[in-house]
């Protein structure tokens, strides 16, 4: 009975890795974005080009956006575990930045207009 | 309700939010919002399998209540009780199976605490743009699930007689 319980346990975990495995997979944006998308709690705040290097400051100064290279990061942010500013450089689409204390997200998208995630 | 069972509730409370504590205090390895250790969660599991259903939901919500307000904020509130809640429900019909081992148990409370927080976080920002982080949030909920699985079955072992 013990031994059963333990194979099943191992096959539990196996679906939930091959589970998140396949939406890497299904999720990943593989195509170099064009523009970042800014939404503030749930509101388009914009979009700006990734092919134009820049320093902006978003949401009345809580977070300040850098692009440069082709690619978009957080540089600052007024939140207290920065976890936005660690979550590095994107470019691809899909890709996103999140910061959750001030309800900000940045978005890779490939070009002008609304993408949907399709899941 | 026994006293006992009272009692046994607010130690494992206690020891649930002390968890909480020290996690707070560990910077998060993955810069992923919701990515987290759990470690409280091998109290929720440890009074799941010992004292039950009902008592593992009350000391799980009143921890995450507590913690919220001393270590976080009314924000982070709605996430950890959205991600709590489904964990426990989800714990809670695999244990009344009696099929699954408590690594089994622990790791889909794990995925579900992320599931819930995400889901949460997408109503509260108006946007889907976070399920981009659903695969990493399903693979930490695995790992960390698997860790405090071992770790609450070797607890359970070890204190089933004692308690």
């Amino acid at each position: 009975m013990m031994e059963k319980k333990r194979i099943i346990d191992l096959v539990v975990i196996l679906f939930f890795l091959l589970l998140s495995l396949s939406l890497f997979l299904l999720l990943g944006g593989k195509e170099e974005g064009a523009i970042v998308r800014i939404r503030v709690d749930g509101k388009d705040e914009g979009t700006y080009s990734l092919s134009q290097d820049g320093i902006y400051s978003l949401n009345g100064g809580t977070n300040i956006l850098v692009i440069k290279d082709g690619k978009a990061y957080l540089e600052d942010a007024d939140c207290p575990d920065k976890l936005c500013v660690r979550q590095g450089r994107i470019h691809r689409s899909g890709e996103t930045i999140t910061c959750l204390p001030n309800k900000l997200t940045v978005t890779v998208e490939e070009e002008e207009g609304e993408v949907d995630l399709v899941l | 309700m026994e006293t006992r069972k009272i009692a046994r509730m607010g130690l494992l409370t206690a020891l649930a939010l002390i968890l909480s504590y020290v996690e707070s205090l560990i910077p998060a390895f993955v810069a992923v919002p919701g990515v987290k250790m759990g470690l409280a969660n091998i109290v929720v599991v440890f009074a799941l399998y010992t004292l039950g259903p009902g008592e593992a939901a009350i000391v799980s919500i009143i921890r995450v209540l507590l913690s919220s307000l001393l270590f976080g904020s009314i924000l982070s509130l709605s996430y950890s009780a959205a991600g709590a809640v489904i964990s426990l429900l989800s714990m809670i019909i695999l244990m009344k199976t009696k099929i699954f081992g408590v690594t089994s148990v622990s790791v889909t409370g794990g995925v579900f605490h992320n599931l819930g927080q995400i889901l949460v976080a997408c109503l509260v920002l108006e946007t889907d743009v976070l399920l981009y982080y659903l695969p990493v949030l399903i693979l930490s909920g695995t790992i960390t699930g698997a860790v405090i699985g071992i770790a609450s079955s070797i607890v359970i072992k070890r204190l089933q007689k004692s308690i």
